[in-house]
């Protein structure tokens, strides 16, 4: 699980500030908000990829971050599967039995011997996500995981992140899907310019929600 | 021996060797610069290097190396080893500059994998290397490519004397100027021949995947 | 073929076979015509000195030894070796070899060259026609010999359409001259080679002092270059002006053209050093 503190980023032009944030395990936090809003800092802070400028972070147990556009190793599939693995210390026998495991529930085995290079989109997501998971981090956190994904591909992707919930992991999922948010979440937060506007639990949040700039957001209209 | 396979052997051998020599300080410095980040100057005068004209470089090495110059006393002028010291000068910018670019471009993204799985900043360097085999392997390529086509420095820093520094295209310019045109192409086809061969052998054993 | 590193040149103790090569500047002409490659083998079988052999234009040989990075020449511009010889850079002039330029141009002969006995005419006859020439336009013996005879038949050629220079050796002068039906002055060696290949014939080809092509042997000096390898490049000139090398060199493929290529001088010039 993650708790983060009067977390603070500042860009030129741009604050990112939350007061408070918890990811809790075997739940799953939706942020939505507009493009620009800090969501892809947000989680980056979260992971430990970038340092705050101010504020306190506390992680209990290792935490795993999913790019927008995963990096693929020029390798095959199976030895990207097992990259996070080998990077804990895992001697490769035992790392690639775990990969395969792990190909088999995103539906890549039958591709393990392939180089990875030439995967699809769809694909290129299932993989980085079995990397990601095999590793059985305590936290997962997603940057817009099925963006620019066929229904097919998404459902798929929404099942393996309902299963991590269950299995007891806190999942942060950032993501312009209103209709996915709804689904998957647990808890959501609305992020605008840098500021939390609004969280809360999801049926609250997506059936009443609070503030005026919520409202706007979720129904469709431009919010500045 | 043959005389054109005599020629042959010294133009891989020369350049071969000059390629190593380039590679044994650009391989380096462009992993290095490519990972940590090049400043301005660094690319500047990196890029500056790979357009380097061959014959301002050999023309500066015969004054090095001429018995009149401050080296001179080596002997090493009109000599194979003077030829080899040139090619890799011309051959280590560009596989300095190559190196560095591919490296860089994926220094970042390496990176971001690498912490982004909870490794940290060794791991992330030593990936990095093992993902720029390919980069390594173009950079190689390009560096003997340049060095055993060159000619104008060749010709002045090794005097394309005959079986001391007569290399491919040394020959090719000289039966070009006697007008024989038939054996110069035959020479050329040759010499686009042994640069294939070793593109060819340097892809294939450079890009094999490890275990 | 070994590479020749350094430090065995260096060594005092040095077995026979691995004495200093001697380093000779030649022309284009001379080298290609593979008369160095027939005589100087022998050399070095008798005296244990191997000859590097470095081919460029008569300018760029001189300016090579010049800078003592040569220890003897052997060229064929009298103008250029007096310059060098004054200069105190070359010693021990010795007139080994001669032969003739020749103009050779197409078949046809538009400006009317082949009955012409006077070689400035010759060329006079060529501006007026304003016949394509092919000029080396380096500063090889041949370029030099052109320039002389234009000057003497008191024309400039320069900056004419029909004149061309090709700044390219002899061979691929001829090369040029063929594709294009030009006229060009030649060595006679270079051409009786390549002449098969060509569509050029030999029109003015006459025993005019004027067209006399003299090749001259210097060794570099040592009092102004202390490192050049004196003792070598003296015992190369005994060597080349010795009765049996000297008729060697009269032989060379006389039997294949019927005629001497390189005529012996035995050390006596006919055209002055000047």
């Amino acid at each position: 699980m993650i708790e983060a503190e009067g977390l603070e980023r500042r860009y030129p032009g741009f604050r990112l500030f939350l007061d408070r944030l918890e990811a809790r395990p075997g739940e799953v936090l939706a942020v939505v908000g507009p493009s620009g809003a800090g969501k892809s800092t947000l989680l980056r802070l979260l992971a430990g990829l970038e340092a705050p400028d101010r504020g306190r972070l506390r992680r209990r147990g290792p935490a795993v971050y999913l790019d927008q556009q995963p990096y693929l190793l020029e390798r095959t599939v199976l030895e990207n599967a097992a990259f996070g693995l080998r990077l804990k210390g895992w001697p490769a026998a035992r790392a690639r039995v775990r990969a395969r495991e792990w190909l088999e529930r995103v539906g890549l085995s039958g591709l393990a011997a392939r180089p990875a290079r030439g995967l699809s989109g769809g694909e290129r997501v299932r993989l980085a996500l079995a990397r990601a998971l095999a590793v059985e981090p305590a936290a997962l956190l997603l940057d817009e995981p099925t963006a620019n994904l066929d229904p097919a591909n998404v459902a798929r992707i929404e099942a393996l992140i309902g299963a991590e919930r269950a299995a007891g992991r806190a999942v942060v999922l950032v993501t312009h899907n209103l209709f996915q948010a709804r689904r998957l979440a647990d808890r959501a937060l609305f992020l605008l310019e840098g500021t939390a506007v609004e969280a809360g639990p999801a049926a609250a949040f997506f059936e009443r929600p609070a503030d005026p700039r919520t409202r706007a957001f979720l129904s469709g209209a431009m919010v500045w | 021996m043959n005389e054109v396979l005599e020629i042959t052997l010294r133009s891989l051998g020369v350049s071969g060797a000059a390629t190593l020599i380039a590679a044994a300080f650009g391989l380096p410095l462009g992993l290095w610069l490519g990972a940590r980040g090049a400043g301005r100057l660094a690319r500047s005068l990196l890029y500056a290097g790979m357009g380097l004209p061959p014959v301002v470089v050999g023309l500066f090495f015969y004054f090095l190396f001429s018995r009149s110059g401050p080296l001179g006393g080596l002997g090493l002028l009109y000599t194979l080893p003077a030829v080899a010291v040139a090619e890799s000068v011309l051959a280590f910018p560009l596989i300095a500059g190559f190196t560095m670019a591919g490296v860089a471009s994926r220094a970042e993204g390496v990176r971001r994998l690498v912490k982004s799985l909870g490794g940290n900043e060794l791991q992330a360097f030593l990936t990095l290397l093992a993902e720029s085999r390919r980069v390594v392997v173009a950079a190689l390529a390009a560096g003997f490519g340049a060095v055993i086509s060159e000619v104008g420095a060749v010709t002045i820093v090794g005097g394309d004397i005959r079986h001391a520094t007569r290399v491919l295209t040394t020959a090719v310019v000289l039966e070009t100027r006697k007008g024989e045109l038939e054996r110069a192409a035959v020479l050329g086809l040759l010499l686009l021949g042994v640069t294939l061969v070793v593109s060819g052998l340097l892809v294939v054993f450079g890009e094999r995947e490890a275990a | 073929m070994h590479p020749r590193w350094f430090l065995v040149l260096l060594l005092t103790a040095l077995p026979v076979w691995a004495r200093a090569p001697l380093v000779l500047a030649t022309t284009t002409s001379v080298n290609d015509s593979g008369l160095l490659d027939a005589i100087l083998p022998g050399f070095t079988r008798e005296t244990g000195i191997p000859v590097k052999v470095i081919a460029v234009g008569t300018g760029q040989a001189l300016a090579i030894a010049g800078r003592g990075d040569a220890d003897a020449v052997l060229v064929h511009a009298p103008s250029l070796e007096a310059g060098f010889l004054a200069e105190k850079k070359g010693i021990l002039h010795a007139c080994l070899a001669k032969n003739r330029f020749l103009i050779v141009g197409p078949p046809a002969d538009p400006a009317g060259v082949r009955w012409e006995t006077n070689v400035l005419n010759a060329f006079r006859k060529i501006y007026l026609k304003g016949a394509l020439f092919v000029s080396r336009g380096d500063r090889s013996g041949t370029y030099v010999r052109e320039q002389r005879l234009w000057k003497a038949a008191g024309l400039r050629p320069q900056g004419k359409p029909w004149y061309l220079e090709s700044g390219s050796g002899m061979g691929a002068t001829l090369t040029l001259a063929s594709e294009k039906g030009a006229y060009t002055l030649t060595d006679l060696g270079t051409f009786l080679f390549t002449q098969t290949r060509l569509k050029l014939a030999p029109l003015f080809d006459r025993d005019d002092p004027r067209m006399l092509n003299q090749y001259s042997f210097m060794a570099v000096n040592p009092e102004r270059y202390p490192w050049v390898k004196f003792e070598e490049a003296k015992a190369l000139r005994a060597y080349l002006l010795r009765p049996d090398v000297q008729a060697a060199i009269g032989n060379y493929q006389k039997a294949r053209f019927g005629r001497s290529l390189f005529e012996p001088l035995g050390g006596e010039c006919i055209l002055p050093i000047k």
